[in-house]
């Protein structure tokens, strides 16, 4: 089982074509929001840029907060969700330590799935489909132990 | 958001609240210059002046807005403090995916703040805040504040501007997002009498995608045209800087106040020693996989126990040539300094660098002297331009306030038009010959984006008056297509009609798709009749003698061709009215 793994932050470029996929793969939104993976500057335009994104916990704490089993743990690290259960309450957006959970006006969350479809749209090759053994950077071996 | 009529946010400043508004006239008018120009002959007054508080400032998008990479920008228009003309000038950043996602076509913002204000819009909130204490800052230091005071970080777009546009120079650009800009021909000024200091877009909104699968195919194709064919590049390679050993060795590059057309030492800042010694990274514009935005670093010592500060600027071809070439200035990080300087002050960075040329070469001849310039000029000092910048950015006496207004009008009080390099503004770094002076001297823009002449100079031999000016007026009107999409124009290969074609018609445009060829060129005689009805005489065009005593690797300027080619263009503009 892989999992999205962002670890050539360094290299991007701030152009969004990642979220924008997502959204418009995944959720068939035109969004830059609505999508498992957000890219924010680090602070201006000036630091760099920084992923949103889910980081594979397990157990993960969105999963244990979800009060109606809409969100489900996921072999390997991050969720499953089905959306039919989904009260719309939010928990699951405040218990992501890493803020990887983004709701809609109507409180609806958007979550990494772990499918990869938006790597291909990194022009910097800055997203990775990675298996959990092989991750290898201190960074990201925290967030698969957290 | 795909709908036949425009959702416009108008904002009256003086009572600081707005309202939605809808217009009809999508497939007329398609968005971006078109809609710009729609909005213009509704809410602008072509009898006032630029600085009246009723005079509208607008920014529009168009419908592929957010819907297919590289349509990534935002069409800004207003009546300009320039020449008191109709006016467009355009940026990209995230203020056109900002606007997409604020679920608003276009802004207008007409009236005036009764203290320096920040106008904060998003899909669900307006807010006219104070923002007195800001008024006087920098562009930096505005932008490192306003980050703070409002909502949307990451999805959101901050325009504000400098010192120079808060005392009405002609010369003020609108700074979006840091390193993008509404640079030229003075809208920095418009917010300035505005008393608007900064303007927040959050994105927060989203849409359905069109029903099918054909937009979804359309997009992949697109994209993979875009980042597999090495179409692009010459973009996001070394960037636009490439053309400064280009422009130098076809004896094209303005230099020096345009004294040359070439310099033995454009090695120090050609597009390859910028790269090579101070690229730190590139950025893109939201929605845009290329990263055509270059960003050098200048490192500077401040005190002897090795303490240094570092800062970023970034880099285009024709900020270098402005305060590179036209300087003399051979330095890569020396022109970075400067180009730093006129960020700070919110300045257009080509219309100061070709200003502060002519200020040099007239302080060369002695029509000016240091008492004017509280600086001594000399060609090469990048010290003396960056202090100069600072003078120039805050108006600091009568010589510094009459050349932000354009350096004809200084130089018409001075003296020494004859080698001001002014095409309708400040010229742009090609000296490629007779077709491009006309197309810059007349353009609606006056932008060597208006159309290519220059490219239409370097492919053409034969002097051709009827041949020449069929170009222009139609190679205008297919790029006037595409900003009104708004596509960026560096993908105006990728975006032929037929590709155009296939995007409207997926995702729902076939008004517009069907009707191209024919909008486009009622677009072009609207947005012209706006642009005489406002005042401009094309006419009365006249080309600083510097010209026509050139020579480029074509050999020297023909004046009689010349001038034919603007007699004939001017007629042309005029017919459209």
């Amino acid at each position: 089982m892989k999992i999205l793994t962002t670890p050539r932050m360094e290299r991007c470029i701030g152009c969004n074509s990642c979220s924008l996929a997502c959204s418009r793969l995944v959720h068939k939104r035109l969004s830059w929001l609505a999508a498992g993976i957000r890219i924010m500057s680090t602070g201006g335009m000036s630091t760099g840029f920084e992923a949103r994104a889910c980081m594979a916990c397990e157990p993960a704490p969105c999963a244990e907060a979800c009060p109606t089993g809409a969100y489900s743990q996921r072999k390997g690290g991050g969720v499953i969700i089905k959306k039919n259960l989904c009260i719309r309450c939010g928990d699951c957006a405040r218990a992501c330590p890493v803020d990887a959970i983004y709701l809609d006006n109507t409180g609806q969350p958007y979550v990494c799935i772990h499918c990869g479809r938006c790597v291909p749209f990194c022009p910097h090759d800055c997203l990775e489909m990675t298996g959990v053994s092989k991750i290898t950077s201190a960074e990201d071996s925290e967030a698969v132990m957290t | 958001m795909i709908r036949d009529h425009f959702r416009v946010l108008l904002v009256d400043l003086s009572v600081g609240k707005g309202k939605i508004t809808t217009h009809p006239g999508r497939d007329k008018y398609i968005g971006g210059s078109g809609l710009a120009a729609l909005l213009f002959q509704q809410y602008g007054h072509a009898d006032r002046p630029w600085n009246d508080p009723d005079q509208p400032l607008i920014f529009a998008i168009g419908p592929l807005t957010g819907y297919f990479p590289l349509m990534s920008k935002t069409v800004c228009a207003f009546k300009s403090p320039y020449h008191d003309q109709y006016a467009e000038s355009h940026a990209g950043g995230r203020s056109a995916l900002s606007l997409r996602f604020a679920n608003l076509d276009a802004i207008v913002i007409t009236g005036r703040a009764a203290k320096p204000s920040c106008l904060a819009a998003g899909s669900h909130h307006l807010k006219v805040r104070d923002v007195h204490y800001l008024w006087g800052k920098s562009i930096k230091s505005t932008g490192k504040r306003l980050r703070h005071m409002f909502p949307g970080s990451g999805h959101r777009s901050i325009l504000r501007i400098g010192p120079a546009g808060e005392i009405g120079s002609a010369m003020a650009g609108i700074n979006v997002d840091t390193y993008r800009h509404f640079g030229r021909l003075g809208a920095g000024a418009v917010m300035g009498v505005k008393n608007l200091k900064g303007i927040v877009i959050e994105g927060d909104e989203m849409f359905d995608l069109p029903a099918g699968n054909a937009y979804q195919k359309v997009f992949e194709k697109i994209y993979n045209q875009l980042t597999t064919t090495g179409m692009m590049k010459k973009y996001h390679d070394l960037g636009t800087p490439v053309n400064l050993a280009v422009l130098n060795n076809l004896k094209a590059l303005p230099c020096r106040n345009l004294q040359q057309t070439s310099d033995s030492q454009i090695g120090g800042i050609s597009g390859e020693t910028f790269a090579e010694k101070t690229l730190l990274r590139n950025q893109a514009c939201s929605g845009c996989p290329i990263g055509c935005i270059h960003l050098g670093y200048v490192r500077e010592k401040f005190h002897k126990d090795h303490r240094y500060y570092f800062f970023q600027v970034a880099y285009d071809y024709e900020p270098i040539f402005a305060t590179g070439a036209m300087l003399s200035v051979t330095n890569a990080s020396e022109v970075l300094g400067i180009i730093d300087k006129i960020e700070e002050m919110g300045l257009d960075v080509m219309s100061a660098g070709v200003a502060l040329a002519w200020a040099t070469e007239a302080t060369e001849k002695g029509i000016i002297s240091a008492k004017d310039t509280m600086e001594s000029l000399k060609f090469g000092d990048a010290g003396a331009y960056k202090t100069a910048v600072g003078h120039l950015g805050h108006g600091a006496n009568d010589f510094y306030r009459l050349l932000g207004m354009g350096t004809l009008k200084a130089a018409e009080h001075y003296g020494g038009s004859d080698y001001a390099c002014v095409l309708g503004q400040e010229m742009a770094g090609y000296a490629t010959g007779e077709v491009f002076y006309t197309a810059q001297a007349l353009g609606f823009r006056h932008s060597h984006l208006d159309s290519g002449g220059y490219s239409y100079d370097q492919k053409h031999e034969e002097k051709d008056v009827q041949k020449a000016i069929d170009f222009l007026i139609a190679d205008e009107q297919d790029r006037l297509l595409l900003t009104s999409m708004v596509s960026c124009l560096f993908a105006r290969e990728v975006y032929s009609k037929a590709h155009l074609t296939e995007c409207l018609n997926s995702v729902g445009y076939t008004g517009i798709a069907v009707n191209m060829e024919s909008v486009k060129k009622q677009i072009q005689k609207e947005r012209w009749q706006l642009r005489l009805a406002t005042g401009f005489k094309p006419e009365k065009t006249a080309i600083p003698r510097r010209f026509a005593e050139l020579t480029t690797w074509k050999g020297k300027t023909d004046v009689n061709y010349l001038n034919a080619l603007i007699r004939a263009y001017a007629e042309k503009i005029n017919g459209m009215g």
